[in-house]
């Protein structure tokens, strides 16, 4: 494009992730590199074979447990760490618990990068908090008006609702989520007085990790032990992978409920054949985009995973200078997707 | 409407036939008779006709929420439905509605003559005025059919469940011709009623395909063997000097085969025959595609039917001499029409017998069924001699035994997002062959692969999109897949110059590379001479 200055952005998109030249630092890369800063821990945001990680403290634990033994430094909100005179620093994104948006400022020019995030407070992840800058790359997975989530108290007593009723006709109730984030904010909102609350595995390891840092109510891990008496009518909190796999038999009679912001979609429901859907996510629906791209007050846009040209498009008619940018994330495909073909083997 | 929301609410979010049948059950013994009239007629695509066409819908619902147009349009690509589009789009409002279901139908009717600021200022009114769910029912009243998974058959049995009305009678009187907006339900399902009974046909009884093999079934001697037809399933009702022509679809079509009113003159009041109307262009049978041209025109030109005259061929009798003989053996009711069709029979009428194919071995039915495509039918059906002609689809009496497919192996092209649950998926395919150095579209199909290959493949269109036009992209041409398809003929209408009939997907060819594809010349070989 003639328009630019001929300067070199801030951060830029190469093959391994976004790219800050200046400080020879990658944000969320996608392929092994030396210095990387991590958003949160979702599979497609941090994942395994950098040198270094640089994350909110929160995150540590969580990656630790996803990774294995990194070399990891924790950082506070709001703290300033400079890397070859490029100043960084991390602010609550709201996605899940220990989650960050980046900023980056250099030459008095401030960047930020989004990660995956969310403006509704779930009551779990510290929340959202709109960061000034000139140029926002922002996610935007649910970027169109078809989305609309509502309020989270509705949304959970919903759920509640339909667990006493599973209950009240002998059915355990199994709710599908993804295991860091989604099944602790469940898990938080989950009315205990109804029942005991099982979980998968994977959630139980996940959200042990999890429980310093949260007021979580008490969760029993289903494990071969596990009697089938015991699991009746009750709640079982299980990754979307445990669908239709052997471990749900146990579960039966049951009813299954799937918590995602692809629920909105009748056909999404149906395609992934599970009873109820509800649709909960952590990331922001379509107004939510548009307000914290206000907030933010920025001029330049560049629009990641997601429904990212059409979003842009509509923002270049709302005066933005909005343009797309290829990468690896997933965002909540990951829940709905490619997740479940890896267990669907097992 | 609250509660005929909540029921299409209901049926939408479950799977088992169970639920959906006490849900419907407690629907009918809940609500006014006017609304079940009402909901009768919807769940049996009685809709009254669209007062609003689409363009416009997506304007005013565009207008309301207030993006621009493209996205609208964008969003109903990726949604997949257009009454869900329109619902998810405008914001909700907090209350319910209290119109009925049966005050809504008429306003949608009264609609149709409205100015188009009426209609505009009517859809406003009522979509900001509902709540997401009702706000979708309502627009799915105008647009079309839900989808929801609710058979005519399970709506008939929670119909009985309600009224305590045999299942089989109501089917009956569900059937044919009436108006929703004048009957009553007393006069549609609680009456007897003589003058309902001239035109209307029977439910039809559809067969499934056989499992294993014909040995299976027992001795060749319990069993009526005669060719699968590939026409149009109709039956054929003669009643006071009257003529009615049904589809299977339960729709009159009485006007599209003028040929037929030459029955009244020899076939005598108080007969139903069941047949299949097939095309027969110089005076041999022809093919589907031959059939088309007469299928979609409500009149008929004397050009047309010079072209394409049709004929009935019979198989079965439901009712003679005004009695309703569905419940004699299909033996009995054979022997009845061909004594009618002996002594009717002219070169001129159209009315031909379907042939009974006479085998004392499974053997010879199979090499008989070996010849299908030469008599241009589908394959062979079998019919218990005992049995009497049921209603719906059942197992058991009656046999489809299909000829195996013909296959090619062809190159995807297009790929389109496909609706309902594959909605947000790219499931709808164009498949091309080769034509000297070049691609040529030949068919498209859209079943065929597993959820989890069509999420795989909906990824790799995702990473080798070519170009975008509107909803369709084009990719790079790479992946190989197996297609079927029924039948085949020369068509002027397809750039091929081929026409096929049901293609679909039989299997994902990953270890085949472009250029093993079939060519245009090689599909060709295979149109029956």
């Amino acid at each position: 494009m003639p328009l630019k200055n001929q300067k070199k952005p801030l951060l830029c998109f190469d093959k391994k992730g976004i790219y800050c030249e200046p400080a020879g630092v990658y944000l969320d890369p996608w392929k092994p590199v030396d210095k990387a800063i991590i958003t949160h821990g979702h599979a497609d945001h941090s994942r395994w074979g950098h040198k270094q990680y640089i994350t909110h403290h929160t995150n540590v634990p969580i990656i630790k447990h996803r990774l294995g033994e990194i070399e990891v430094s924790g950082k506070e909100y709001g703290e300033t760490f400079v890397i070859n005179n490029v100043k960084f620093s991390l602010f609550p994104a709201g996605h899940i618990i220990g989650s960050s948006q980046v900023r980056v400022e250099h030459k008095g020019e401030v960047w930020v990068f989004s990660g995956d995030y969310k403006t509704e407070d779930d009551g779990l992840a510290v929340p959202y908090e709109p960061v000034k800058c000139d140029a926002f790359i922002t996610e935007c997975t649910f970027g169109l008006p078809a989305f609309k989530w509502l309020p989270q108290e509705q949304v959970m007593n919903d759920i509640n609702t339909w667990w006493q009723q599973n209950q009240s006709e002998g059915k355990t109730s199994v709710l599908f989520g993804y295991s860091l984030g989604k099944a602790q904010r469940l898990l938080k909102f989950l009315d205990p007085s109804i029942g005991k609350i099982f979980t998968h595995g994977a959630i139980e390891n996940m959200t042990d990790v999890v429980r310093p840092f949260a007021d979580l109510p008490e969760t029993i891990r289903i494990t071969r032990e596990t009697k089938k008496e015991e699991i009746k009518g009750r709640m079982v909190l299980a990754p979307p992978s445990a669908h239709g796999s052997t471990w749900i038999r146990k579960m039966v009679p049951f009813e299954t409920g799937m918590a995602s912001g692809w629920m909105a979609f009748r056909g999404a429901r149906r395609r992934r054949a599970v009873d109820r859907g509800f649709v909960l996510s952590d990331h922001c629906d379509w107004q939510g985009l548009l307000a914290s791209i206000k907030a933010t007050g920025c001029e330049r846009v560049i629009c990641t995973h997601g429904y990212s040209e059409i979003f842009s498009r509509f923002l270049n008619e709302q005066g933005y200078d909005a343009r797309t940018a290829e990468t690896q994330y997933e965002g909540e495909l990951a829940e709905m997707n490619s997740k479940s073909e890896e267990n669907d083997e097992n | 409407m609250e509660e005929f929301a909540a029921l299409i609410r209901e049926l939408d979010s479950t799977n088992k036939t169970t639920v959906k049948v006490a849900a419907l059950t407690r629907y009918f013994q809940r609500v006014p008779n006017k609304d079940k009239v009402w909901a009768i007629a919807i769940l049996s695509h009685r809709r009254p006709p669209r007062p609003v066409n689409t363009t416009l819908l997506r304007t005013f619902a565009a207008e309301l929420a207030n993006i621009p147009l493209w996205l609208f349009e964008e969003s109903y690509h990726i949604v997949g439905d257009l009454a869900e589009t329109i619902a998810l789009v405008i914001p909700p409002a907090e209350e319910s509605s209290e119109k009925s279901l049966t005050q809504y139908l008429q306003e949608i009717i009264d609609l149709k003559a409205a100015t188009e600021s009426d209609k505009k200022a009517y859809l406003h009114e009522n979509w900001a005025a509902l709540n997401y769910y009702e706000r979708f029912v309502f627009t799915k009243l105008i647009t079309g059919s839900f989808r929801i998974g609710v058979s005519q058959k399970l709506m008939t049995r929670a119909l009985s469940k309600a009224t305590e009305i045999d299942e089989d009678v109501l089917a009956y009187k569900l059937m044919g011709d009436w108006d929703p907006q004048k009957i009553t339900f007393q006069k549609l399902i609680l009456e007897e009623n003589e003058e309902d009974f001239l035109s209307k046909p029977y439910p039809f009884y559809l067969a499934y395909a056989i499992e294993g093999a014909p040995e299976d079934l027992g001795v060749p001697a319990d069993w009526s063997a005669e060719h699968k037809w590939d026409g149009i399933r109709s039956q054929v009702v003669i009643r006071n000097r009257e003529i009615f022509v049904w589809s299977r679809g339960e729709e009159l079509v009485t006007d599209k085969y003028p040929e037929f009113s030459a029955f009244l003159e020899v076939i005598p009041d108080g007969t139903v025959i069941d047949g299949e109307i097939l095309p027969f262009p110089e005076g041999n049978i022809g093919t589907f595609n031959d059939l088309q041209t007469r299928i979609g025109r409500k009149t008929v030109s004397k050009a047309l039917l010079k072209k394409t005259p049709v004929i009935l061929k019979a198989y079965d009798l439901l009712e003679w001499e005004g009695k309703d003989i569905r419940d004699l053996p299909f033996l009995e009711r054979r022997q009845i029409l061909e004594k009618l069709y002996s002594t009717v029979q002219t070169e001129a009428l159209p009315f031909h017998l379907s042939e009974t194919i006479s085998f004392k071995k499974w053997e010879e039915a199979t090499t008989e069924r070996e010849r299908a495509r030469e008599v241009k039918s589908e394959g062979l059906m079998l019919k218990r001699w005992d049995s009497p002609y049921l209603v719906g689809r059942k197992k058991g009496d009656w046999w489809k035994w299909k000829v195996a497919p013909l296959t090619v192996d062809a190159v995807l092209t297009y790929a389109m997002r496909g609706h309902g649950r594959r909605s947000n998926l790219f499931t709808d395919y164009t498949f091309a062959l080769w034509q000297d150095d070049e691609l040529v579209t030949f068919a498209k199909a859209y079943s065929g692969l597993t959820d989890a290959e069509f999420r795989q493949v909906d990824a790799w269109i995702k990473k080798n999109t070519l170009e975008r036009f509107g909803p369709v992209r084009s990719v790079t041409p790479q992946l190989v897949f197996e297609i079927a398809f029924e039948g085949i003929a020369e068509s002027s209408r397809h750039k091929s110059g081929v026409a096929t009939r049901f293609p679909r997907i039989l299997r994902w060819r990953q270890d085949k590379k472009i250029e093993e594809a079939n060519t245009i010349e090689e599909l060709k070989q295979l149109i029956p001479k």
